[in-house]
């Protein structure tokens, strides 16, 4: 956990107040819609289909368990009992009322939440791997640089008014689970052979209504550097990025027009003239930083005890569970326990508010009072030992967190679509509810391995859909709803946008689409472990769109 | 449209002067950057201050060389949303040491006066009269800064470190001096 001080605490108030006096001169009509806009979204305030949507932050989805309760409070005091959990780590809500905004707001500043970055032409919330500190394959915290640079860049006089937004993501493990490459920039740790650690810097990056993949354009930047490499970027594509056309106004589009390499030119002369100035950080500016941020004392344990696996043995629900949803975890003796979010018929990353406050009492009893949020729209517990697992899955069980679908074809991203966003073409979570129907049979979606859907309800692709092995886009139609399917993409360290398989089918037929993909996948594949994506990469798209389109 | 200056409400010494228009001898002026570019050496050697128009898509490098003799750049936000010259500011204050009157004009409204401030600028040409008069809550809503500035005011990481370290001595000076003191 990152614990506030005083100092953090006091501008989380002062913004509350700021806010506070925003809504009253928008409620007197001092302030019309449209100057207010600007100030509500640099609040996370979006007026959407039904009401205001509030969307709260959640640095690098590390949440304590107070925090939990907190939200868990605000879901039932000001909106309907549940919250949305983003593929920005970020939490929804989506039912709001504007005058009772600042006191949501207000409750949220007293755990040290707030909406602040989370919209607006801003560095949104920066994002990580959901199980940083805890990953064997990490070299080192990742968080502690989020930290840095959230700090860095919150209410940051410059860069305030970008073009457009701007997400930048952190990884320091070899898998990459942050989706770092479909970021505008992302920050790839590693160590050269010195024995230094610093980072990989890419820029570029994202999904929309013009895809690309981040390229690379500083192989190693020292850990001092991080800052003023970040303000360099920024400068340059404040300045420089597009300002004429909404849809060609992020860093993707200035990349790609000047070119990575004269890019990268632009940010070098920029980074020289500052790096050695007030950003540079010093050791112990690095270390205070990283000094707020509380590990737990774990016991001294061993791997396997002897009651897991005699709890493995004697109950299959518990075993596939065991198998599908808990990782190794750094610490001997220990697990990283995912809550999948993604039950049959539910929306994707909803969570009520007595899920909550069970899963924090929960984070307290098990895992040190933490919880992470993933992209993927899951929930994790990080630090519970192997010992306590039983009891931990039996009360998750009890509250429909402990389905063994994590990265199977139910564990669905999607956005919220048109069922609430005014931005949306056509809706996602049905899409994803009918598919969880139609594969509810655990044995057939265990059989079809790690399979990841994606779907968004527009070309802005919040559902991230071109990096899904299978993406679905809802596009508009003479007034009806019709999906693109997409195969191949992925967001991990191998990042690939996805293929188009032919022309969009109707709303009624998705499902229907999802299961010949499925089926034809089976006869493909060569060998049972043979995964979904991989079959894809090897026979390309041509088989299943022959399959897809052949009955249309 | 009322002027802010320095965290006062003053009327503004300077005429803007188009174009083709002739320049007024003996008074402070502003003209456009195409105009100042054209004539630079001449205009800056008049006896009364000189301030001059910068667009938001120009490189205020340019500027470089003559900075020394203007006493007046203003920048320019054509919506608010257009933040190019906020870092056009912080070029001139902390690059290139500008120690002139630094405007902002255009759309330039109450909330993003704090900003302004702490992105270098002392003078807001304010688009709303309300707005002006409300200048000195808005920039004092906040008392924490994560960014170090040259508003003087210390980031917050550097505020968290003891006074005697040498990291939080060589912000202060790197900062240079203030500009504005907030009231």
């Amino acid at each position: 956990m990152y614990l506030y001080d005083e100092l953090d605490r006091t501008l989380v108030g002062e913004r509350v107040a700021e806010f506070r006096g925003q809504v009253a001169r928008r409620l007197s009509g001092e302030l019309t819609e449209d100057e207010f806009k600007p100030l509500r979204l640099m609040n996370g305030v979006y007026l959407q289909l039904h009401a205001y949507m509030l969307r709260i932050s959640i640095p690098y989805g590390t949440l304590s368990s107070a925090q939990l309760r907190m939200l868990a409070h605000v879901a039932r005091r000001y909106d309907r009992g549940y919250g949305h959990f983003t593929t920005r780590q970020n939490i929804q809500y989506h039912w709001i009322k504007l005058e009772e905004l600042p006191d949501a707001m207000a409750d949220l500043a007293s755990v040290g939440m707030h909406g602040m970055q989370t919209s607006g032409n801003v560095v949104r919330n920066i994002t990580t791997d959901q199980w940083a500190s805890v990953a064997p394959d990490e070299i080192e915290d990742p968080r502690i640089w989020a930290e840095v640079i959230r700090q860095h860049v919150t209410l940051h006089p410059e860069f305030s008014f970008m073009p457009r937004k701007f997400k930048i993501a952190v990884g320091s493990s070899r898998h990459d689970r942050a989706a770092l490459r479909i970021h505008d920039m992302a920050l790839q740790m590693h160590r050269n052979g010195a024995g230094e650690t610093g980072f990989e810097v890419m820029v570029g990056g994202g999904l929309g209504r013009t895809a690309f993949i981040a390229k690379t354009i500083k192989p190693f930047l020292h850990k001092r550097d991080v800052l003023s490499y970040v303000e360099a970027v920024l400068r340059t594509y404040n300045q420089f990025g597009r300002r004429d056309n909404i849809y060609k106004a992020r860093i993707k589009i200035l990349v790609h027009e000047l070119g990575a390499e004269a890019f990268a030119k632009e940010v070098e002369t920029e980074w020289q003239s500052i790096k050695d100035g007030p950003l540079a950080l010093d050791e112990e500016v690095i270390a205070d930083i990283a000094s707020r941020f509380r590990y737990p004392a774990y016991a001294r344990l061993d791997d396997s005890p002897p009651e897991l696996a005699e709890a493995r043995r004697s109950d299959r629900r518990f075993d596939a569970w065991v198998g599908n949803s808990v990782a190794k975890h750094k610490v001997p003796g220990y697990a990283i326990v995912t809550l999948s979010l993604k039950p049959e018929g539910g929306t994707p990353g909803d969570v009520t508010a007595e899920q909550m406050d069970v899963i924090a009492d929960l984070a307290d009893r098990y895992s040190f009072g933490e919880i992470r949020v993933g992209h993927e729209q899951n929930l994790a517990l990080p630090h519970v030992a192997q010992r306590d697992l039983p009891a931990v899955w039996r009360a998750l069980d009890a509250i429909g967190v402990a389905i063994p679908n994590v990265n199977l074809i139910t564990d669905i991203i999607a956005c919220p679509g048109l069922d609430y966003c005014s931005l949306a073409n056509a809706r996602s979570i049905p899409i994803a509810q009918e598919i969880t129907r139609r594969f509810r049979n655990l044995d057939l979606a265990r059989d079809l391995g790690r399979l990841h859907i994606n779907i968004s309800g527009c070309i802005n692709a919040c559902g991230h859909h071109h990096v899904g092995h299978i993406g679905i886009l809802g596009v508009e139609k003479n007034g009806e709803e019709f999906y693109q399917i997409t195969l191949g993409g992925k967001a991990d360290e191998h990042a690939t946008l996805g293929t188009l398989i032919g022309p969009a089918v109707p709303y009624a037929q998705v499902a229907d689409v999802v299961e010949d993909i499925a089926a034809a996948y089976i006869e493909l594949r060569e060998r049972p472990d043979e995964l979904f994506i991989d079959t894809v990469k090897r026979t390309g798209v041509e088989p299943f769109r022959e399959r897809v389109y052949a009955a249309r | 449209m009322p002027l802010v200056k320095q965290g006062h409400i003053v009327e503004d010494v300077f005429v803007r002067v188009l174009d083709d228009a002739p320049i007024p001898d003996g008074v402070p002026v502003i003209v456009t950057a195409e105009r100042f570019l054209a004539d630079a050496a001449e205009l800056a050697a008049r006896e009364a201050p000189l301030g001059v128009l910068w667009p938001n898509n120009r490189k205020v490098a340019e500027l470089e060389p003559w900075l020394g003799r203007l006493a007046l750049v203003a920048l320019i936000f054509p919506k608010f949303r257009d933040g190019r010259a906020y870092s056009q500011a912080r070029l001139l204050r902390e690059r290139y040491g500008f120690r002139g009157e630094l405007r902002a004009t255009g759309e330039v409204l109450r909330d993003q006066f704090l900003f302004l401030i702490r992105a270098g600028f002392d003078s807001l040409e304010v688009t709303k009269a309300a707005d002006a008069e409300a200048f000195a809550a808005a920039v004092s809503t906040y008392s924490v800064f994560y960014q170090p500035s040259t508003d003087g005011r210390l980031a917050v990481r550097r505020r968290r470190l003891p006074p005697q370290t040498p990291a939080a001595g060589r912000e202060a000076q790197e900062t240079g001096q203030r500009h504005f003191e907030p009231r």
